[in-house]
């Protein structure tokens, strides 16, 4: 099995982060992994994106022309990579910013209000996390606890609250979709 | 050791700290800019670490040529454009057998061209790049863990031939991240004699370049020659991937070795019998060890994000006895498994004929 996976959003929103603890943690469930940033000429405002790929062998090329999952924060990340997912894969939009809806319906799309649950926390930029909460209980690539865990050893020289808050984060992005799908 | 998740520069970096690398001097150019922020960090907190960023590449590469002189083990990183600037550095780093690292992270050019991963700096590479009769060890790295292995290994051969090493890899390379676990370094041989550090009571030792007499110049060309055929004879590296039964072999390096794999999954599925030999020493070429391939195969075909370059090494190689076909994609654009199989499935059954226009 191969499964490619596009993280996209405003730069700050912690696109990178995703990919990155994904990564992380398929690597730590003894997953291949592959992480590529985009890189070069990026400009303040504009979007971010990064595509990991995990398979459980050898990774030949870590770019996704059609990716299995695309995961927006943002509409102009919606407008760029829709059209790429495969067929059938799955879509997870961050729907408290993006008003719009997906063009494809050959695809499945699931609708986080990410942003007004991580304000509910009273941490906006926990957006990421409850993306990522989301994403793993429809894809189910890495166990939750994996996942936690994997994060808090990423987030290790962080301050303790700033993990908790995510952990918090994470449940309540995978409860939204075990409620509402 | 453990199994960490890293991006391809700092990889370079934290393995050439491990192995002992103490100076640094690079410029920077997307996309290796990850290589001197690691060794700004890392040489600050080493013992004896020194980092210059430098005026420019040309400053970068005379500063690791003083800094090997002096016997430190020295390594400078650029991407395509500002290794060309170098090119002056690295001659007189191969006239005066000093060793040193060089990092290549390619991009699209020529000229300035892009910040895309490509593979066009390969003649540059491996047929020495500044003036003058040398060559240069050229090691094309396809995986984190071989960034990791050859970085290290890069100082050691440096070492053992007085010679400097290239990491020829690309932007995709760099930029990745995937897992990696550092071995343990070798310990480090090379004699205290050739190093400049003062002469105390001793004699004073000069290391040059400038050979003004045409015999003494012929014979320490010589001399370079025979270090060369010996590195040629034993420092030659290649991997084998699904050539057991294999009707068609691809020719790739780096990162299209890797897309070349993903090819040759799919070309199985659909029955085709396709194999892929990938040289990991592009200097010395593994040529033997490729013709040796053509006794039993005759159907070859060279993949390169380039519009041919290896091709010539493989041409040499095969010398006739082989028919060679050819697809690239130069200039930063990075193809697809399926793209590169479709070429491949057409290419399949040929029966003659040599390279098809590109």
């Amino acid at each position: 099995m191969i499964v490619k996976t596009i993280f996209s959003g405003f730069g700050g929103q912690g696109v990178l982060m995703m990919g990155f603890t994904l990564a992380q943690s398929a690597m730590n469930a003894g997953y291949q992994v592959t992480f590529l940033p985009a890189y070069g000429a990026e400009v303040r405002g504009g979007t971010a994106n990064c595509t990991v790929a995990v398979s459980d062998d050898e990774i030949a090329s870590p770019i996704a022309s059609e990716p299995d999952n695309v995961v927006v924060l943002n509409t102009p990340s919606l407008y760029t990579f829709q059209n790429r997912v495969a067929p059938g894969g799955f879509l997870f939009l961050n729907s408290s910013i993006i008003a719009v809806d997906p063009s494809r319906h050959d695809v499945r799309t699931f609708k986080i209000p990410a942003s007004e649950i991580a304000e509910k926390l009273g941490n906006i930029r926990t957006v990421n996390t409850v993306m990522m909460g989301a994403f793993l209980k429809m894809t189910g690539l890495v166990k939750p606890d994996i996942y936690l865990s994997s994060m808090a050893e990423v987030m290790g020289s962080k301050k303790r609250s700033i993990i908790d808050v995510n952990h918090k984060a994470f449940t309540e992005g995978y409860q939204y979709l075990e409620e509402s799908t | 050791m453990n199994k960490v998740l890293m991006q391809g520069n700092k990889i370079i970096g934290e393995a050439a700290i491990r192995a002992g690398c103490r100076f640094y001097a690079g410029y920077p150019i997307t996309p290796q800019n990850e290589i001197p922020e690691y060794m700004a960090e890392r040489l600050r907190s080493v013992e004896g670490g020194v980092f210059i960023q430098s005026e420019s590449e040309i400053a970068a590469i005379h500063m690791v040529a003083g800094a090997s002189a002096a016997g430190a083990r020295s390594m400078t990183s650029s991407s395509s454009p500002g290794i060309s600037l170098k090119q002056e550095g690295i001659s007189t780093l191969a006239a005066c057998q000093l060793p040193a690292v060089i990092v290549n992270m390619m991009r699209g050019g020529p000229g300035l061209g892009n910040i895309s991963p490509a593979q066009g700096d390969y003649f540059q590479a491996t047929r020495g790049g500044g003036h003058g009769d040398y060559r240069i060890i050229v090691l094309g790295p396809a995986t984190a863990q071989e960034l990791a292995d050859l970085t290290m290994d890069a100082f050691d051969l440096a070492d053992q031939y007085r010679t400097p090493v290239m990491i020829l890899a690309d932007g995709m390379m760099g930029q990745m991240m995937e897992p990696v676990i550092f071995k343990e370094p070798q310990p480090r041989v090379y004699p205290a004699s050739y190093m400049m550090r003062g002469a105390g009571k001793g004699k004073s030792k000069i290391i040059r370049g400038l050979i003004l007499d045409p015999l003494d110049m012929e014979e320490h060309n010589w001399t370079l020659e025979r270090k060369y055929r010996v590195i040629a004879k034993k420092e030659t590296r290649h991997e084998l991937y699904r050539m057991d039964d294999a009707e068609l072999v691809l020719v790739a390096y780096g990162t299209a070795a890797r897309i070349a794999k993903g090819a040759i999954k799919r070309l199985r599925e659909a029955g085709l019998r396709a194999g892929l030999f990938r040289p990991i020493t592009l200097w010395p070429f593994p040529e033997n060890e490729l013709r040796d391939l053509a006794k039993t195969l005759e159907n070859f075909l060279v993949f390169e994000m380039s519009t041919g370059q290896m091709l010539e090494d493989v041409r040499l190689a095969l010398q006739g006895y082989a028919r060679i076909g050819f697809h690239g994609r130069p200039g930063g654009v990075v193809p697809t498994p399926v793209e590169l199989a479709n070429v491949v499935m057409r290419q399949y059954d040929r029966k003659q004929g040599i390279i098809e226009h590109y």
